[in-house]
């Protein structure tokens, strides 16, 4: 199948004006002067606007981090808000850039899809919220329960996988975005919400009595939660895994934002340290940056745990402990590779 | 060719100019062309299309509609579907629920249409200008407001099924929740095949009673019941054997069993929105097309027919109708179509039509975006041009009625 197409194409494309890849992505957004980064449609912690406006949260601070280090300021971002079911179109078709949006990793979608995983930035597993008033502790007891789900998500195969193997049955409710779940949760057109843990203390938060609903204790898959690239462009993988990277490491080596600028204005004597900061070696200058790449993202949004910390940590609404998601050095699986 | 054609043609000795002069020729010559124009246009289209997905590295295959979907339909009244099923079977699904609610939408919409077109022409103050505001308040506010309000409406203002656990539900069969309404379903047992017999030949009598009365009218003038004797042989036959075969049925009851109502028949929420905001929406623009149609037919038709002697309902059936049919028909034909389009907003909603199933879930999941909505326009186009066909053939068969 493939052949024959292939032959038509190539017969095609000799008649055509060539649309494929321009110049790099990396020249393009230097170019432009801005990021565009594919986001949620709105998820309190992880990509929102705020009341300003202002895109807020966890991803956000990604997008800002990659547009400081590429583009030199980490406000120069423009938010591409997507459904889950639009993102990976939206990437594909070149309407952003990089995709920060709560995605999971998984094999088809980066064979088949045809994107570029970087890392994650988050790992998750998809658990269910419920009413405490329905009194369920078990996401085992909820046969016959009619669940809300975004669809064009892992989460959805998840599902339907889940109750599939423990042979009980449920009502799909589809639905696009998180505010929308939220509306039909809210309203009892769902008894169950399900989608990534982290989404589901996020949405749990944002709701008038977040006491009175409960996490199951059930967490039925991986949802490893990283940003992507569209295939086809190794350069730029390689500029804005690096930058996930260099955040990452930012924690493990005591970086951060407060100290960033002055453990840069010279040698530090920890070569780690000044690998990443540009005061040894020409690492920036390896994925088409300035030395000082590194720099600029941690000034601008801080390392990772600070990252963490002011979206979805501790200290917010929406609370979340590190876990799995602490530093390797913690018990934690977020494992930057060395820098060197 | 026609006579003329030949002889202005004779002059022309090059048989190709010749066939360029004749103006049916001409005619036909320039629409091979334009068909091969844009034949070219559209093989190009897909050759581009081709070409750059090939250099996305995406292949254009079908294969992937013969996996498993993987994902559930919550919504599939005739056809069995699980996660295991194909895409293939997934886009079935997701045609039947299109086909369901534009069936359903276009029965109601017409019904509703009629009756408010009609009221618009009433002498009654107030039903016309009832009907005046039900029209222009319906049609200047889009559809898609329309379906939200009513899921909006539906979901939110309902009770859920807990409310009906314990005594909430009471005695109650009907259950009007937010999941949806539902009432109790018909459990035949293979005694009823009987009544359908029944049924079946009511409707071919009936059919052979009203030619019968039309040829008799038309030898004698003499004006059988057709109505009644339709009604009775519709109706009353099949309830007269259903009682003689002693009720073969039982009831299957709703009941709420843990989170939702078990048994009986169900009217989802989504279908619900989604059915009655189409058919509202489209009854608006039905009742004007009513409306005009009846204007259209000149008031002198009916005081001729009054003349002679025709009684008021004789006369709306036997001359007013027909002609008004005439005016309504085609623009009815492009209101059904609408529909049966709109009914792709689904989506807003979350009704499991063709848009959200074979377009949404399995084109995210598979990421062929190309071949997935290739599917759904050719559908959607079969499906617009066989009502378009419908519509066609409905329109020659009253037209033939004209006199």
């Amino acid at each position: 199948m493939k052949k024959t197409l292939g032959t038509l194409a190539a017969i095609a494309a000799a008649a055509l004006v060539s649309t494929s890849a321009s110049a790099g992505t990396l020249d393009d957004v230097k170019a432009r002067g801005e990021l565009n980064c594919i986001v949620t449609t709105g998820l309190v912690g992880f990509a929102y606007t705020d009341e300003q406006g202002t895109w807020r949260g966890f991803d956000a601070d990604f997008c800002r981090a990659a547009a400081a280090a590429v583009v030199g300021d980490g406000s120069k971002v423009k938010f591409v808000p997507t459904t889950g079911k639009t993102r990976f179109t939206a990437l594909s078709a070149g309407e952003g850039d990089v995709l920060y949006r709560n995605t999971t990793i998984t094999m088809s979608r980066d064979v088949d899809l045809k994107l570029s995983f970087l890392g994650v930035n988050y790992y998750d597993g998809q658990g269910f919220m419920v009413p405490k008033a329905l009194g369920v502790s078990s996401a085992k007891d909820l046969d016959g329960a009619s669940v809300c789900i975004q669809t064009g998500t892992t989460t959805e195969l998840n599902l339907a996988d889940f109750f599939r193997v423990n042979n009980i049955s449920y009502e799909p409710v589809p639905i696009e975005t998180n505010e929308e779940a939220q509306a039909n949760y809210i309203a009892g057109r769902c008894d169950v919400y399900t989608t990534d843990r982290s989404g589901l203390a996020a949405t749990r938060a944002a709701l008038d009595d977040p006491a009175a609903h409960v996490l199951l204790p059930e967490i039925i898959s991986k949802e490893p939660l990283g940003p992507a690239v569209a295939q086809g462009d190794e350069d730029w993988a390689d500029t804005m895994r690096w930058v996930l990277k260099a955040i990452i490491a930012a924690e493990e080596l005591g970086i951060t934002q407060a100290n960033v600028m002055e453990k840069a204005a010279s040698a530090t004597g920890n070569p780690n340290v000044d690998r990443i900061l540009g005061t040894e070696g020409s690492f920036g200058e390896m994925i088409g940056l300035d030395n000082k790449w590194a720099v600029r993202a941690i000034a601008a949004v801080g390392n990772y745990g600070e990252i963490f910390e002011r979206n979805i940590g501790q200290s917010t609404p929406i609370g979340l402990d590190r876990g799995l998601n602490a530093q390797w050095t913690n018990g934690g699986l977020m494992y930057a590779e060395p820098i060197r | 060719m026609s006579s003329t054609a030949v002889a202005l043609d004779s002059g022309a000795s090059n048989p190709l100019l010749r066939l360029w002069r004749n103006k049916e020729t001409r005619g036909v010559i320039i629409q091979i062309g334009t068909i091969a124009a844009v034949f070219g246009i559209v093989a190009w289209l897909i050759s581009n299309a081709i070409a750059n997905l090939e250099a996305l590295g995406k292949g254009f295959s079908y294969n992937f509609l013969f996996e498993p979907a993987s994902y559930d339909i919550g919504f599939s009244p005739f056809i069995e579907f699980s996660s295991r099923s194909t895409h293939l079977m997934a886009a079935l699904v997701g045609l039947q629920n299109t086909l369901l609610v534009a069936v359903s939408g276009i029965v109601l919409a017409t019904a509703l249409g009629f009756i408010v077109g009609v009221l618009r022409l009433s002498n009654n103050f107030l039903m016309n200008k009832l009907a005046y505001c039900y029209v222009e308040l319906i049609r200047n506010v889009p559809v898609l407001l329309w379906i939200l309000l009513v899921h909006g409406a539906v979901v939110s203002t309902l009770p859920s099924p807990r409310a009906f656990s314990g005594d909430g539900g009471g005695d109650s069969v009907v259950f009007f929740s937010n999941r949806g309404l539902y009432f109790p379903a018909p459990d035949f047992s293979p005694l009823a095949l009987a009544t359908l017999i029944a049924f079946i030949v009511g409707i071919v009598g009936a059919i052979v009673y009203a030619r019968r009365a039309k040829a008799k009218q038309e030898a004698t003038g003499q004006i059988s019941p057709v109505l009644w004797v339709t009604i009775g042989l519709i109706v009353g036959l099949p309830m007269v054997v259903f009682a003689v075969t002693g009720f073969p049925m039982a009831w299957d009851y709703p009941a709420l069993k843990g989170f939702n109502f078990k048994g009986g028949w169900v009217i989802k929420p989504e279908f619900m929105a989604l059915w009655l905001a189409l058919s509202i929406y489209t009854s608006a623009f039905i009742a004007e097309i009513v409306r005009a149609g009846i204007q259209a037919v000149s008031h002198g038709q009916t005081e001729a027919a009054h003349a002679l002697g025709l009684r008021n309902n004789r006369s709306l059936q036997l001359v007013v109708i027909p002609q008004a049919l005439r005016v309504i028909v085609p623009p009815l034909t492009s209101q059904y179509l609408n529909l049966t389009k709109n009914s792709s907003l689904a989506i807003a909603i979350g009704y499991y039509d063709l848009v959200a199933t074979i377009g949404g879930i399995s084109l995210n999941q598979t990421g062929r975006e190309m071949e997935c909505m290739i599917i759904v326009l050719l559908t959607y186009l079969t499906i617009s041009l066989l009502i378009s066909a419908f519509m066609n053939w409905y329109n020659k068969r009253i037209k033939l009625v004209e006199r």
